[in-house]
């Protein structure tokens, strides 16, 4: 279900449209710089109308993640800067974003800047009545344990690593 | 109901505009109430985890708001619904506007609003209006994640301490009787029920109770008597404190009108 949209991008799209989504995968999400747009898996859609002009839809994580604008700006900057003119981006609720939205490549760069990957499917039916086993990004140990279900973004929460003593985020399974 | 034919086939433009603003309202004031907290909450973790409850329930007020000012079709923002109307023309129910006076009261207040909102939403996807159905599913799996921190926080105090369970029952005999407005009949919501928009709110209630029962027994807190209601924030009358709210919360676009970040 987890279809990466860096796999979709040489499959399905029209080519034009490829060469968006390859700037897209260059723009950087503000608050965890080492994962890209596309790779957080809120790029739902990418057209290019006739007259040249783009539309990006954008899924927000959160609600009131307080990312959504600057990451909107910065989509239209870095197009306008490849010579796009007036690039909109406009925001796509429906299906709402899930951790399960990030990519593989995500997952990993997640794990390697020291922020715990989910650790499952939000459609597990029973993913919210269970506290994931969370392995440590750092040291691997699976002896952690949630400090907080809130973290300093919206999308992470707080963990302790037992065998290495270090603290670190859990990108949340919502 | 004894509405007619056509009412309950399409919503008006005037009562989608209302119930978004009904819905909106509820998650604006509370949110304001829960930003009181940063900075002041009892250990970082709490302070961060109100704040990123505020802001999730900043983002649905934004979404609804602005909703709203569009199918009003007069030009208002989001902004200007949230920053230039008068207390009276609130229609959030009464107890988000309640005062924070201690963590206890707090997480009571939360407690009691997100088990309301798991239901509201959970029933809500299934919307007349496909934008309220689309912000319902969005903010259902945010809301589960407050619940679950919100209860969580009820049976660690409640089941706690002599002083924090003394702080958790205070704080539920004292909000206890601004719950019946969930439920009650009379006001915007039971309109949009009839016209499809949202659930009647009456229905939301054995499930509520239900959820809130467990949670209370688990914590070893006493459920308060039932009132009959004196609160009726959906139909626009608010304690005193909703006021005080709003003035702190409009004084920069009340002092400077327009002025922008």
């Amino acid at each position: 279900m987890n279809q990466a949209p860096a796999n979709r991008v040489d499959r399905f799209v029209a080519p034009a449209e490829r060469e968006i989504w390859r700037i897209l995968a260059d723009v950087p999400d503000p608050e965890i710089p080492v994962l890209s747009v596309v790779e957080l898996g809120i790029i739902r859609h990418v057209r290019l109308a006739d007259d040249g002009r783009v539309t990006v839809g954008v899924s927000p994580t959160y609600t009131g993640c307080p990312a959504t604008e600057v990451i909107a700006r910065s989509i239209e900057t870095r197009l306008e800067a490849e010579g796009y003119e007036h690039p909109k981006v406009e925001s796509v609720l429906s299906p709402p974003w899930t951790s399960d939205w990030l990519t593989e490549s995500g997952r990993a760069k997640l794990k390697e800047y020291g922020i715990a990957p989910p650790a499952h499917s939000v459609s597990h039916p029973k993913h919210l009545f269970r506290e994931p086993k969370v392995a440590c990004p750092r040291c691997s140990s699976m002896q952690t344990s949630k400090v907080s279900e809130f973290a300093s973004t919206p999308c992470k929460a707080l963990y302790r690593c037992a065998s290495c003593l270090e603290p670190f985020e859990y990108f949340k399974c919502i | 109901m004894s509405a007619s034919a056509a009412t309950v086939l399409s919503a008006s433009t005037d009562l989608r505009f209302r119930y978004a603003v009904h819905l909106g309202d509820t998650s604006l004031i509370l949110a304001q109430r829960l930003g009181e907290w940063v900075g002041h909450a009892p250990a970082l973790e709490e302070d961060l985890a109100l704040a990123n409850i505020a802001l999730d329930l900043l983002g649905q007020a934004r979404y609804l708001l602005s909703y709203a000012g569009e199918i009003e079709g007069k030009g208002r923002t989001e902004d200007d619904l949230a920053f230039l109307r008068d207390p009276s023309d609130f229609t959030n129910l009464a107890l988000v506007e309640q005062p924070n006076v201690d963590f206890g009261h707090t997480i009571v207040r939360q407690f009691l609003i997100d088990a309301w909102q798991l239901e509201l939403f959970e029933c809500l996807q299934g919307s007349s209006e496909p934008r309220l159905a689309e912000l319902a599913a969005k903010a259902l799996k945010e809301t589960r994640y407050h619940y679950r921190f919100s209860s969580g926080w009820m049976v660690r105090l409640g089941d706690g301490t002599e002083e924090s369970h003394k702080r958790v029952q205070d704080g539920l005999d004292s909000l206890w009787k601004f719950t019946s407005e969930f439920f009650a009949p009379g006001a915007v919501d039971e309109e949009a029920a009839a016209a499809g928009l949202g659930p009647d709110p009456a229905s939301l209630r054995a499930a509520w109770a239900a959820n809130v029962e467990q949670v209370l027994t688990e914590a070893t807190l006493k459920k308060p008597a039932d009132v009959s209601y004196r609160w009726f924030g959906k139909r626009n009358q608010h304690s005193e404190h909703l006021s005080h709210l709003l003035a702190e919360m409009q004084f920069m676009q009340r002092t400077y009108p327009g002025v922008q970040w």
